[in-house]
């Protein structure tokens, strides 16, 4: 089966499958965290008081820090790749997953110190949108972690193979991967700061 | 099936030969198939047997509002003590009903059908392409709907039953009555296939399109499919969010769409409130208008197709009927809360979403119009694909013309929530779109199985059907003005106004039984044909588009040759050409 | 943006990026010490917000040059986008009659 422009990219629009396919994908992902959103914007104009500090800033503080750095490493993952620095592509993938591990870690301590106050979703509206944004935000830190650990894995074996496609699918990855961390540069002030 | 094709890739420019000669074992060829066409196939399959299931439980429903409170003949002993004991329908067990037949219908029957079933099986041919963009994900997308299938259907035998608060599940009455949370984890696996269903359709559109097909030369039923695949892309994530959120109200008890001061039964609800349910409201119509469009757009694309092909004609006004349907998904997404009218909304929101309502249905009629005008002057074929497509004009026009006084906010005050309302979105998709699909299955049915539904067969299920269908739904404007509300367990009894409405109940019902058995020719004619089917060539409807110049059924890989594309999809009839048709792929 | 030449040049870039949204970072951070009134602190935070998000969007996601077909689906989410965050205020600025605030929540209740 020879499906075309899976590497090579078409005349008339410039692009292969997998990078139409992947901001596609992020385009419904945009209306996904939207409607999220919209629902922190509703409850929060309806609330008589919103809960404000509730948070540990340092906490969040970090993540972001975490976060946009793993972004930083993803994308010298791809670009070592362009430059055929095939040693350097596994160092930045693998600390990009360290990276989100870490951020994970971060957030299950955070968690954790929550329930142990008893500061669980059905305790109010705030940790109600708290727990729904930031967890649907970590299962695609998960997703992603299984993704790089895929390609860090058997998915490397497409490199010899097929370079260029190789290439593209890891540019694909990096792209989810700053969305995730596009959405929580959003988050963080959103339920941290204000 | 496994031909030894030719193909090459346009993107290198040369046909190089390729034999597939790797037989595939009997699960990765027709079970965990990644060819587009098995997938359509299974797709299609599942979304008729969804379609029968839909279409049986309402059916029992018919049954206890025609005779409110008699034992269920048949199947009434089956049923189990706490769904109808001695046979008599319990009440909450006729909510499942309700919620269960709109949720399948809509999510797992008319969509995967037309969608998933016909979009995947016909618009890679149609665009000359060897498969979808992405074969892999388009498997996942099939089986993460059959499981969100087989979620819905277990949601019938826990304790408590399935979802009771109608497909469209309003909170707080969702999110405390039973059965609603694995309806809620079945619409996540639904959500989740049809977005990834979407993201490879559009890709392929846009990637796929063999050599010359440029955009104006893209069958109709190419550009409904891209544009449906657009409304499911970007209106799907907020109910898979508002999904999420509801899941959560039940599981973990938080008030996403719980107000303060909640009292149940006499009990306060202890939760922490705050929550606001028209929010669900909004995001639920967010998606569920578009929805709407994704029913309507494929059956438009299948019934242009049928129309082009057996008028002999080109389509009338091309070029307009794609303008219409691009506007109409664009519009689509600003309509949602006319089904709001009655939730307290403001006169300045009324105002606005009447009015872009009235405008949505302007590219609707230049649709139904262009349709029509095709017809004018042809010699047309009645065959039974022609049949159906025929009979969808006046039943799309008549369900659409009833949603006019639903969109104005003074007349809907008077009609909602009656049976006007079912008896309008109804026509839209029963004898609209549920017919469009069933002239699409014989019009496609010899390109996939290489053999021909049986005439005579089809004549009997098209009239019965068509009959049957209207006096199922046209007495439901008449109970609907007279007022009678819908989701009534005794049928509307209990309400002194509507006692000279029930006899239409009684009309119904049997309207609704007959037009069940006059499925059964249609169910011979499909398994039979496989048998004794009349075989046929590539091209039996001498039909212009790409998909007739692939062999019958197309083997792995669709064509022999690198397809290659002259000209419009519709030229029929040339003057000064030898044959009545000038298919796109001939020079 | 194919050549390895060409993405040597845009390594220092993807640096001087990483090392901007981090001082912005501190930035936000710094401006919620100063507990400023809400609704200019929401400003504040959402301005920084969207700039870190452009930079993120526009340099990593290759977005400042992207083809026509990639900006035009984007352009249609941002379209729905926009109608999505409009859902607030339908939901809560138009609406007839006053809101009942309730004192004894025993009239509310269903059956």
């Amino acid at each position: 089966m020879e499906i075309p422009y899976i590497v090579e990219t078409r005349a008339d629009t410039g692009l292969n499958n997998v990078k139409l396919g992947i901001w596609l994908f992020l385009a419904s992902e945009v209306m996904l965290f939207g409607a999220l959103f919209s629902t922190y914007i509703i409850l929060r104009v309806g609330a008589p008081e919103w809960p404000r500090g509730e948070l540990s800033v340092i906490f969040g503080a970090a993540n972001t820090i975490i976060l946009i750095s793993s972004s930083v490493t993803m994308v010298m993952a791809w670009a070592s790749l362009k430059m055929h620095a095939w040693g350097k592509h596994r160092f930045y993938l693998l600390v990009t997953v360290g990276l989100a591990l870490f951020f994970l870690v971060n957030k299950f301590f955070e968690y954790a110190e929550h329930v142990g106050k008893h500061e669980i979703p059905s305790y109010n509206t705030f940790f109600a949108i708290y727990y729904t944004l930031t967890g649907l935000h970590g299962l695609h830190i998960v997703g992603g972690i299984v993704v790089m650990l895929y390609f860090l894995g058997p998915g490397a074996k497409l490199a010899k193979k097929n370079p260029d496609q190789f290439t593209n699918r890891i540019e694909a990855t990096g792209l989810y991967w700053h969305f995730v961390d596009l959405v929580w540069i959003f988050l963080f002030p959103v339920l941290y700061l204000l | 099936m496994d031909n030894v094709t030719t193909h090459g890739s346009v993107a290198h420019g040369h046909a190089h030969e390729h034999a597939h000669h790797e037989e595939l074992g009997f699960w990765r060829k027709y079970v965990f198939s990644i060819d587009h066409k098995v997938i359509g196939i299974q797709y299609a399959f599942t979304g008729l047997l969804f379609l029968l299931f839909g279409f049986t439980l309402m059916m029992i429903m018919r049954w206890q509002m025609a005779y409110p409170g008699r034992p269920i003949p048949l199947i009434g002993a089956w049923l189990g003590q706490d769904r109808a004991p001695m046979g008599i329908m319990l009440p909450e067990f006729y909510n499942q009903l309700g919620a269960m037949h709109g949720t399948i219908m809509v999510f797992l029957g008319v969509v995967p059908l037309a969608v998933g079933g016909f979009g995947n099986f016909v618009m890679p041919l149609q665009i000359g392409a060897p498969d979808m963009a992405f074969p892999k994900l388009n498997m996942v997308s099939y089986w993460v709907y059959f499981l969100g299938g087989v979620t819905m259907l277990a949601s019938f035998f826990p304790h408590g039953g399935a979802a009771q608060s109608g497909w469209t599940s309003y909170p707080p009455l969702a999110v405390i009555a039973p059965g609603q949370t694995m309806w809620l984890v079945g619409m996540i696996f639904l959500i989740t296939s049809s977005l990834l269903g979407s993201v490879n359709f559009i890709t392929t559109i846009v990637q796929l399109r063999a050599k010359g097909l440029s955009w104006m030369r893209l069958p109709f039923f190419v550009w409904a499919q891209l544009v449906t695949a657009f409304l499911l892309l970007l209106a799907f994530p907020p109910l898979e969010a508002a999904g999420v959120l509801q899941l959560m109200d039940r599981v973990a008890g938080t008030s996403f769409f719980m107000p303060s001061g909640l009292v149940i039964s006499g009990k306060p609800m202890l939760i922490s409130g705050n929550g606001n349910p028209l929010l669900w409201q909004h995001l639920f119509w967010f998606l569920a208008h578009p929805e709407v469009y994704v029913l309507i757009l494929p059956a438009f694309g299948i019934i242009s197709e049928i129309i082009a092909n057996n008028t002999r004609k080109p389509l009338w006004g091309y070029k307009t009927l794609v303008y219409s349907v691009v506007f109409l998904g664009f519009m689509s997404f600003i309509v949602w809360a006319h089904h709001m009218f009655m939730t307290g909304m403001g006169t300045t929101m009324s105002a606005f979403f009447q009015t872009t309502t009235m405008i949505i249905s302007i590219p609707s009629v230049i649709v139904l119009t262009s349709l029509l005008l095709s017809l004018w002057g042809a010699s047309i074929r009645f065959n039974p694909p022609m049949l159906f497509a025929l009979a969808f004009l006046p039943m799309f026009a008549i369900g659409g013309l009833t949603g006019l006084p639903l969109g104005l906010a003074p007349s809907d005050i008077h009609l909602h929530d009656t049976y006007y309302v079912i008896g309008h979105f109804h026509y839209v998709v029963a004898p609209g779109t549920i017919f469009a699909l069933f002239g699409g299955v014989y019009y496609w049915f010899p390109k996939a199985t290489g053999k021909k539904m049986n005439e005579m067969l089809g004549y009997v299920h098209f009239w019965g059907s068509f009959i049957c269908i209207n006096l199922v739904f046209m007495p439901m404007f008449i109970q609907g003005l007279g007022g009678m509300n819908r989701r009534m367990y005794d049928g509307g009894a209990q309400y002194a106004h509507n006692a000279g409405l029930l006899k239409w109940n009684l009309v119904i019902g049997f309207a609704a039984w007959g037009l069940g058995l006059l499925q059964i020719p249609f169910i011979i004619n499909f398994f039979g044909s496989l048998k004794w089917g009349k075989a046929v060539d590539k091209n039996p409807w001498e039909a212009t588009t790409l998909e007739w110049s692939a062999p019958s059924p197309p083997g792995h890989g669709n064509f022999l040759t690198d397809p290659v594309v002259y000209r419009g999809p519709y030229e029929y009839s040339v003057p000064g050409a030898a044959r009545d048709f000038s298919p796109q792929f001939e020079a | 943006m194919s050549d390895s030449a060409d993405i040597k040049n845009h390594l220092g870039k993807y640096w001087m990026i990483g090392a901007a949204l981090l001082v912005f970072t501190g930035i936000t951070v710094a401006a919620n010490q100063l507990h400023l009134a809400v609704p200019l602190a929401i400003t504040v935070a959402l301005i920084i917000a969207i700039t870190k998000g452009s930079m993120v969007a526009a340099v990593f996601m290759h977005l400042s040059h992207e083809k026509k077909w990639i900006y035009g689906a984007l352009l249609l989410t941002v379209v729905f986008f926009i109608v999505l965050m409009s859902v607030p205020f339908l939901t809560v600025n138009d609406g007839i009659g006053t809101p009942i605030h309730v004192p004894a929540p025993a009239h509310t209740g269903g059956h």
